[in-house]
């Protein structure tokens, strides 16, 4: 029995950590969320080259052989340094390639999103779940709009979502447009992307197995994020609480903080383990997989929105300001809980895999 | 990752199911030879190693290496067969630890095998009217008049009172040391004439505490664990033997199950609650809890079998287990709605109906105060979990 991590795996979360906050420093991430741009090279690079993105590829097809449980940690790392990728969608993307039956698409793309040489996001949109999926794909071309699609000006290829449930990876054109929307996670901007026949392949016929299986790794992937947001979060607070003076001692000393911030480390200690536990059970293909990545992304996400809040009530006035930027992820909070469905969604659906 | 037991732990299983459908065959005894029964089948788990395993053969235990997998699998299948465990209760869980730790090879012999086989049951004598959670401000006095402890004092809150022989207490004997330096750990009879008892009535109209009350009772000089003045000290004693254990978990697991079918059983709406939206919601939110429990303590089971510390996660399992103890008798609550305004019948008694999810809604209470109060337990994950200073007066030792 083995439930808890290995050296191998911390060293995994250590390097990603090192690599991205190397070159992703506070005032670099700064000037990021005060610009336009929804792709950040620097970081993108740094963690592709550990050649994270293909980590859970078979060693065959040139991976590491890895499982969701060490892309959980690479994606917890990347949401603990507010980075803004799109890692969640290259990792999907790989995996994707990976499992799809379309030799084509793979030994067109897989190589390239794998490395990173391609940048990979997606485009599920709709109500996010795949039964809301609407861009329909005819003779390898795709038409349909999707919403809220991060790092869109740099993707080379979309996984993106078909009509019925469906998975396609769509190829950047002259038939892609992209509108940047307004976002209100600056390190994740989002845009709204229309493809007008674009070249697309089939990786998943509406339906099939290998649809789902890809949308509860997302599930996990995204818990793994707001974990990693939600322990910045508390760290932040809790370094603050040891540093910050009133009435002549550090404010950590008082009980009523002392006990928000334990509140704040109930939120997220436990919740690890149940993000390792989704992730495993998704690697070992366990039956209660999807039922586990569902509650998994719902219970995370509520305890990441939760910290978040507690963070910058903590810290007081400074925690409200634009440039101490606890409200990164703040802001990363929103955005963790309603994509790909928010917790309400994930737990009726809980409910309804349970037969209730 | 890998939850599995192992090949060697699944041997290891077949070896304890077979012992037990060899040896636990309680349907085939009379009830009047039932206690005899159990005693003679404890000894027998013990000889074959797997009850008592922390303590020496040379005090009647089996004294096996420490093997967290092998505890958890005994434990399992003990609890399928519905066979009997060690003897229950503050003696084995608290005294004798203590007494293997920092007893005299006197007391071991004098204690631990009364102690296992039943005939000792231990009253734990820590609170006094007036000390909570300062537990260190005991102010029950004990003084050596010649080869005796003479005893005057209260203690209250005393699990298993009614049955206690015997009693494990904090004593103040050093009056001119400081606070924690003058306390003594003393282990006193409770058949005495100096000593007498009355049952706490709880919130719940049920009693599963005691009152003692000290008038000159004695006990001998040599009933000391460690020396006076350490008795601080020795009462923090733990054993590290085979602790990690995922019992709460599955404890936890089994109410989360009941809840479930509670929402079954009851209607809402004119419809089975259970296929309420928001009854739905709030079953699948406690369950995001109730995995992260499970499998934090799964997390911990397995740095202890690796022997490595799991950290501050082991600090917050108590409190979190009070948690969800609350929200689960929330959600009970509001599912039983008016049965809820029945009092139940006593646990055990036959056909009790959704009005004894009160024992729960009510019993969830005292988990925010055994065993270190839910502010204290908070204090703890606070300083010694996240390293923020101490709190004034506590650092002052006041």
């Amino acid at each position: 029995m083995r439930f808890h991590l290995d050296s191998d795996q911390t060293a995994i979360q250590d390097v990603v950590h090192g690599a991205v906050s190397s070159v992703l420093t506070r005032d670099k991430l700064h000037v990021f969320i005060d610009g336009n741009d929804d792709f950040e090279p620097d970081s993108w690079q740094a963690v592709c080259e550990l050649e994270m993105a293909g980590l859970m590829l078979p060693e065959d097809q040139g991976g590491s052989g890895l499982g969701l449980v060490e892309a959980a940690l690479v994606i917890e790392s990347i949401g603990k340094a507010g980075a803004p990728g799109p890692f969640i969608g290259q990792l999907l993307t790989a995996i994707a390639l990976s499992e799809t039956d379309n030799d084509t698409a793979r030994s067109a793309w897989l190589k390239r999103v794998a490395s990173g040489e391609a940048v990979a996001t997606f485009a599920f949109g709709g109500d996010w779940l795949p039964t809301g999926w609407t861009v329909s794909v005819e003779d390898g071309k795709a038409s349909g709009e999707v919403r809220f699609v991060p790092s869109a000006s740099a993707a080379k290829v979309f996984l993106t979502g078909t009509e019925g449930g469906g998975l396609a990876l769509v190829e950047a054109s002259n038939a892609v447009s992209v509108t940047p929307l307004k976002s209100t996670d600056r390190s994740r901007p989002a845009s709204t992307v229309s493809f007008e026949e674009a070249t697309a392949h089939e990786l998943f016929p509406p339906g099939d197995d290998g649809v789902q299986r890809i949308f509860d790794a997302a599930l996990v992937l995204l818990a793994a994020d707001a974990l990693g947001g939600a322990q910045y979060c508390l760290d932040l607070s809790v370094e603050y609480a040891k540093e910050r003076k009133q009435f002549g001692q550090p404010i950590g000393r008082f009980q009523a903080l002392k006990h928000q911030l334990s509140t704040m480390a109930l939120n997220v200690e436990p919740a690890r383990a149940l993000v390792w536990y989704a992730a495993h059970a998704w690697d070992m293909k366990q039956e209660d997989a999807p039922r586990s990545a569902a509650l998994a992304k719902a219970h995370l996400c509520d305890r990441f929105v939760e910290v978040a809040r507690d963070a910058i009530a903590a810290h007081g006035g400074i925690g409200y300001t634009w440039e101490y930027g606890l409200n990164i992820w703040f802001r990363r909070s929103v955005f963790d809980r309603v994509v790909l469905g928010s917790p309400a969604v994930h737990r009726a659906r809980a409910a309804d895999l349970a037969g209730w | 990752m890998d939850l599995s037991y192992g090949d060697a732990a699944e041997a290891f299983r077949k070896d304890v199911r077979t012992f037990l459908k060899a040896n636990w065959m309680p349907q085939s005894v009379e009830k009047a030879d039932m206690k005899a029964y159990i005693a003679a089948f404890r000894k027998q788990a013990t000889e074959a190693g797997y009850l008592y395993r922390a303590i020496p053969k040379a005090w009647g235990g089996s004294e096996q290496a420490p093997d967290v997998i092998k505890a958890q699998v005994i434990r399992e299948e003990f609890g399928r067969a519905r066979a009997p465990m060690e003897v229950p209760g503050n003696g084995m869980n608290m005294l004798v630890p203590t007494l293997l730790e920092r007893g005299t090879d006197e007391q071991k012999a004098l204690f631990i095998p009364k102690t296992m086989s039943g005939d000792y049951i231990w009253g734990q004598g820590y609170s006094e009217p007036g000390t909570g959670s300062d537990l260190a401000s005991v102010r029950t006095r004990a003084e050596l008049v010649g080869d005796k402890w003479i005893i005057n004092g209260q203690k209250i809150w005393t699990s298993q009172g009614g049955k206690a022989t015997h009693m494990f207490a904090l004593v103040r004997t050093e009056s001119d040391a400081g606070k924690h330096d003058g306390i003594s750990y003393l282990l006193i009879d409770l058949d005495q004439p100096g000593v007498s008892r009355k049952p706490i009535r709880q919130m719940t109209g049920e009693s599963g505490f005691y009152e003692f009350f000290f008038d000159d009772a004695e006990t001998p000089a040599s009933w000391i664990v460690g020396e006076r003045g350490q008795g601080w000290n020795v009462s923090r004693t733990t054993l590290k033997h085979e602790r990690a254990s995922i019992g709460s978990a599955a404890m936890l697991g089994n109410q989360f199950q009941k809840l479930v079918e509670l929402a079954g059983e009851m209607t809402r709406n004119g419809q089975s609650a259970i296929k309420d939206p928001e009854v739905r919601q709030a079953l699948t939110r406690i369950e995001g809890w109730v995995m992260a429990h499970r499998y934090s303590s799964y997390r911990i089971m397995s740095s202890a079998i690796h022997d490595e510390e799991a950290g501050i996660i082991s600090m917050m399992m108590k409190l979190l287990l009070t948690e969800i103890g609350h929200d689960i008798a929330l959600a009970a609550q509001d599912l039983i709605d008016d049965e809820g305004l029945i009092e139940p019948e006593p646990a055990g008694t036959r056909g009790r109906g959704p009005e004894k999810w009160l024992d729960q809604i009510m019993g969830s209470l005292g988990n925010s105060i055994a065993g270190g109060t839910t502010n204290i337990q908070r204090n703890i994950i606070g300083e010694r979990g996240l390293d923020l200073p101490r709190d004034l007066a506590m650092e002052r030792g006041q």
